[in-house]
């Protein structure tokens, strides 16, 4: 037992021990019980449970269109149909998927890292995951019932308007919107207040693991962007149900004023969804490179550079609809500013790999992997960064292959690797490192085999979203290519669930730090109980677990009886005050359900407003309803 | 196997060399300009690709070449104790990450250097042009609307679903949308321009070299966003003039009785609600004209080549090839549909 | 149990979406049927018992698409040059309560194909029977008679005209 181990189990004699502990941080029982969780490594596990179910459904649409165009002039689906899945697959993957699976990680693995034991507002938490939840279930309601939308992920106005878009589709998914973005602003307040107020003593700022720094940036430029797509949706929600003209062009409206805010937030939506990857592959470099990060001031200061330049890209998405020359050239200088910061990131990430001793375990693949794609994906978006380049391949598949490279090379692959480095923290065991590394070569090959043909297709001309091609226009070969590489990658997807599944039962037991890793999170125990550690601890270094110590300092004088956790102060992390969070609540679910009756019964009906607030205020005084000092508890 | 850097290079040029096989002279093609717009266009584009190229070829390589230092047990003690090289280590990559960036600076500078000069000499054709050419465009789902537009109104020309342009002279295109946002792009001659509803944009082209390029709706507008195709034939003058001239005569009448038969036809059916036919009643302003349409190419949007069996087929099931689209499936009786499909092709 | 329960409750709800979303995108080009038969407008009949009428019902009903068909068949065949919006002008308004010639949906099938007296036309043979369900449909949705989840929050009745309003020019060599 190492030094750490000794010091984080002294028993504490003043408030009932570590018994004490595991019985106020527990669980409550029952069905009731399970819908009043609100431990961070439950809300975090559920996020993530949901976030990679939808990852499949959305794999699944994906397949579909690939089936669709194999061949040219297939009949597989209609053009209705495909419209439908092609507009679901994006929507599904940008709201469902990728932020909320961030968010989850972060939820997860933010509070361990910090050494602290959960979220600042942990029944916020939980209802911003009933909300996310919520939105789910709505849009997939829609989407069996012929509802789903099909305009795009993107929903253009006119033809997502009323005159243009029939029935309720456009409808779900811009409430959908509204549901999705409330989580996720949940998520973006209350990581915000945690990273910078619950910290381990002596974590000051420049001590916070990088991981931390990627999800405080992405809680940030949540909070800025996420607005600005609800309002873009409810321009087009209020315009398709009440009469209002926003972006009628007939009565005054702008479609163009659609655009500007919806990629508004559009552009820094990628970022969000990328940055927290940025976390991940730091923290799996330092850990399997064994040596610290190379540069860590440049890492932070570009990661916040990259959330700041983010917000000033977004009209490249909008460079076909004739602007003016001097805007298309700041746009176009802003674009190519962004790949410095991503630039300083990876040479960082090379001269600690070029001097680091590697291990080539599963999750160090998924780096190499991501540098490799999301490397290409970049350099294409530098291409599309220039107008003329832009004007050309804009809306063809060269578009579609940028973006999934920078995706799935720079979100997806790190998460396929954060998966396989923190699998044996979650769980307590070790995923199959051999079939880990099949599993890697099996996506690496699949990915780039579907994706790769879509810059040449762009390049002969192929626009998106066509549900069909004619034969004469030579596209046939690369499709068929492409739909071959999208079965590889679903096989990919098959062996990480069997590898999941098989390491869950009977995967080698992992001890607290297999990987001998720097952070917090390792101390704890594989899984964490529901109080993370015993003792909180005190970092006295950027790497606390590599620091050797005489005796490893913790945090005394927290009661035990009651869900207490120690508030520091922003820069230094000094000390401050004892904070107690409240416990397991069922009100959280219910306020969820009030305001998901009033979002969803508006898309029918605008009274249902005024039903889903008063439900919703009832749950809230419930939420709120003052209770006794805690002092006074048994 | 042992991955190295080289091998793992080549297997990914192999690779690149295959898919790229399938790159030139192509129908739609970005690389396969037909005009001095799409061949700047092009030749920056060749200039980010070998540039860029380079630069990842260097990063992978870099990258991979990592790989093969973890056996060297370089400064293997102080890492194992301190999880840190020693500090020349640290400002030697120092520098060396300093160069990189700024050398990713200057290249990005170098890259809007070009890329705004080329597209500045795009935009300006309109400014340096002595001989332009108006076409109006608007689109329609699925459909697009042409209109040569001129002074005198005997000389306005009325078509659908094909441009003529003359070879060396510049064209601007005012795009308009009479619905949702639809975009005109013909690769081979130029980028792309959003024909948006309540405005109008600008976009020039210019042909260089005689040829049929294809065009495509590449913004999506709906259900047959995938058959909405523009062919942009260019020409010599003289043959474009005699093009034009060709296109301001009204229909050609009907040269024997079975034509006779096909126009009552037409006329009769609901054909003229929507279409119209100079020279004739039928006067729709919805749809595509139709008085020259035997001089087209396709037809709905050249969604299918124009002949008799592909403008039978339209006519009694239009919805079957473009389904979705607004042509009414008109009911026709079997006696009047030969009559009308010699009339219409008959339309020169 | 519950199981089977819970998807059967959530089939039943998940079918009522269907006939809202319901996209017919190629119905058949029937020949015309005149409901002679069924278009009367008197329950009365002479000698014997009143036979129950065929209930005649708009197979549109309630489908967002045909209504929005209906809308555009309604500007493009120029209804709206009589009938204006709804409001009526040349020919009477169609929102309202009494019908000239009966409200029922076989009445108005019947106006449309055969034409009345006093200038509306006979569109009987000219446009196919689809079409005139799908335009019977969206005059329905302009008296509020189709779901509201069926109808578009907003009419845009006027049609964006390029040449009327004010041209702005965006290019990139302005």
């Amino acid at each position: 037992m190492n030094r750490m181990d000794k010091a984080l189990t002294q028993p504490d004699v003043e408030t009932g021990g570590v018994a004490a502990l595991r019985h106020s941080w527990r669980h409550p029982g029952g069905i009731i019980g399970w819908f009043s969780y609100d431990t961070h490594q439950a809300i975090g596990m559920r996020y993530i449970v949901t976030a990679f179910i939808f990852l499949l459904v959305g794999g699944i649409e994906a397949l579909l269109m690939r089936f669709q165009l194999a061949h040219p002039n297939s009949g597989f689906l209609s053009p209705d149909r495909y419209n439908e899945i092609f507009s679901t697959h994006g929507t599904t993957m940008m709201f469902l998927f990728a932020v909320p699976m961030m968010e989850g990680m972060g939820i997860y693995l933010v509070p361990l890292m910090l050494g602290t034991r959960n979220v600042a507002f942990p029944r916020l938490n939980a209802f911003g995951y009933w909300m996310y939840l919520g939105g789910c279930i709505f849009l997939y309601w829609g989407v069996f019932s012929n509802s789903a939308p099909d305009a795009g992920w993107f929903s253009y106005v006119p033809l997502a308007g009323p005159q243009f878009d029939f029935g309720k589709r456009v409808d779900s998914w811009c409430q959908m919107i509204t549901f999705t973005e409330v989580s996720a602003m949940c998520v973006g307040a209350e990581l915000i207040a945690t990273i910078f107020k619950m910290r381990a003593p002596g974590m000051s700022l420049n001590r916070i693991p990088l991981f931390c720094w990627s999800m405080l940036v992405q809680s940030f430029m949540v909070i800025s962007a996420m607005p600005a797509v609800m309002i873009a949706s409810s321009y087009i929600l209020v315009d398709r149900t009440s009469g209002t003209n926003f972006v009628n062009p007939a009565e005054g409206g702008d479609p163009l004023l659609y655009q500007h805010v919806f990629w508004f937030f559009g552009h820094p939506e990628v970022y969000i969804m990328f940055i927290p990857a940025l976390g991940f592959v730091s923290a799996i470099v330092v850990a399997h490179s064994r040596r610290q990060i190379f540069g860590y001031p440049a890492m932070v200061l570009s990661m916040v550079a990259t959330g700041f330049i983010a917000f000033g890209l977004w009209v490249h998405h909008m460079f076909a609809t004739g602007l003016p020359q001097i805007a298309q050239a700041y746009f176009t200088a802003a674009s190519l500013m962004i790949a410095i910061t991503s630039g300083v990131q990876i040479f960082c990430w090379i001269a600690t790999l070029w001097t680091g001793r590697i291990r080539m375990s599963t999750a160090m693949h998924f780096v190499f992997g991501f540098i490799a794609i999301f490397v290409l994906g970049g350099l294409t978006g530098v291409m599309l960064a220039s107008v003329p380049l832009d004007l050309q391949v804009h809306d063809t598949f060269f578009v579609v292959a940028h973006f999934h490279y920078v995706i799935i090379g720079g979100s997806v692959f790190p998460l396929f690797g954060a998966f396989y480095h923190w699998f044996p923290k979650m769980t307590g065991r070790m995923m199959n490192e051999p079939l880990g590394k099949i599993n890697f070569w099996v996506l690496f090959i699949g990915f780039n085999l579907t994706f790769f043909p879509m810059h040449i297709l762009g390049l002969k001309g192929m626009t998106r979203r066509i549900y069909t091609y004619s034969p004469e226009m030579g596209w046939g070969t690369l499709n068929l290519l492409a739909t071959w590489g999208a079965c590889v990658i679903a096989l990919g997807g098959v062996l990480f669930l069997v590898n999941f599944f098989w390491s869950r039962k009977a995967g080698k037991v992992a001890g607290n730090n297999p990987w001998d890793a720097d952070s917090l999170e390792w101390a704890a125990s594989s899984p964490p109980e529901n109080y993370n550690f015993e003792h909180l601890p005190v970092a006295t270094s950027r790497y606390p677990l590599w620091t050797p110590q005489e005796d490893f300092t913790v945090v005394t004088g927290l009661r035990n009886d009651r869900r207490e956790v120690l508030v520091t102060t922003l820069m230094d992390a000094k000390p401050h005050h004892r904070y107690v969070l409240p416990g397991p609540s069922i009100w959280p679910l219910l306020a969820a359900i009030g305001v998901s009756v009033g979002f969803a019964g508006s898309v029918f009906n605008n009274w249902y407003i005024v039903w889903g607030s008063i439900l919703t205020g009832l749950a809230l005084i419930g939420w709120f309803w003052p209770r006794r000092p805690v002092e006074m508890l048994p | 196997m042992n991955w190295s850097g080289k091998r793992i290079i080549t297997c990914i040029a192999a690779l690149g060399i295959l898919l790229l096989a399938g790159c030139g002279g192509h129908q739609q093609s970005v690389i396969d300009p037909g005009g001095p717009l799409a061949g700047r266009t092009a030749g920056l584009w060749w200039f980010f690709f070998w540039l860029l190229t380079a630069i990842f070829i260097a990063v992978l390589a870099l990258t991979l070449w990592t790989l093969t230092r973890r056996h060297r047990g370089i400064e293997q003690e102080s890492l194992e104790v301190t999880h840190l090289p020693s500090e020349q280590t640290e400002s030697k990559l120092t520098r060396v990450v300093a160069v990189a960036t700024i050398a990713t600076v200057v290249i990005l500078f170098i890259l809007l250097i070009g890329s705004v000069v080329a597209g500045k000499a795009n935009a300006d054709l309109g400014s340096r042009a002595k001989n332009a050419m108006v076409i109006d465009l608007t689109g329609n789902q699925w459909w697009w609307q042409v209109r040569y537009d001129n002074p005198d109104p005997r000389r306005i020309v009325t078509t659908a679903n094909e441009i003529h342009i003359p070879i060396g002279r510049p064209v601007e295109i005012m795009g308009r949308s009479n619905d949702v946002i639809h975009s005109f792009w013909v690769p081979n001659l130029q980028g792309k321009r959003d024909l948006i509803p309540s405005r109008v944009t600008t976009n020039w082209i210019e042909a260089d070299r005689p040829g049929t390029f294809r065009g495509q709706c590449a913004e999506f507008c709906g259900l047959q966003h995938a058959h909405m195709v523009l062919w942009v034939i260019a020409e010599p003058e003289d043959k474009f003039e005699a093009w034009l001239n060709a296109q301001l005569r009204p229909s050609v009448s009907p040269t024997d009785s079975v034509k006779q038969r096909g126009q009552q036809v037409f006329l009769n059916h609901e054909c003229i609600f929507c279409h119209s036919i100079r020279g004739t009643t039928a006067a729709g302003q919805v749809a595509p004209d139709l008085t020259h349409f035997g001089s087209r190419r396709g037809i709905g949007a050249n969604t299918l080549p124009n002949t008799f069996g592909n403008l039978g087929g339209w006519i009694v099931d239009p919805q079957r090839v473009k389904p979705g689209n607004h042509m009414a499936t008109v009911p026709i009786n079997a006696a009047d549909l030969q009559p009308l499909l010699e009339y219409l092709e008959s339309l020169k | 149990m519950r199981a089977l329960a819970t998807i059967v409750c959530c089939s039943i709800l998940l079918l009522g979406a269907c006939q809202r979303e319901k996209r017919d995108l190629r119905p058949s080009p029937t020949r015309v049927a005149l409901f002679g038969d069924a278009a009367r407008q008197s329950p009365l009949r002479p000698g014997g018992p009143v036979e129950p009428q065929p209930v005649v019902t708009n197979p549109y009903n309630g489908s967002s698409y045909a209504i929005a068909q209906g809308q555009r068949l309604f500007n493009w065949y120029n209804c709206a040059g009589c009938h204006s919006q709804g409001g009526g002008g040349i020919g009477p308004p169609l929102i309202k309560k009494a019908w000239i010639y009966g409200g029922e949906p076989e009445n108005l099938f019947d106006t449309i194909v055969k034409g009345r007296p006093n200038g509306m036309p006979s569109w009987g043979g000219r446009i196919p029977e689809y079409q005139i369900w799908q335009i019977i449909a969206y005059v329905r949705s302009l008296n509020g008679e189709q779901p509201k989840s069926a109808t578009p929050g907003r009419s845009d009745t006027i049609q964006t005209n390029p040449q009327t309003l004010k041209s702005r020019t965006s290019g990139a060599t302005k």
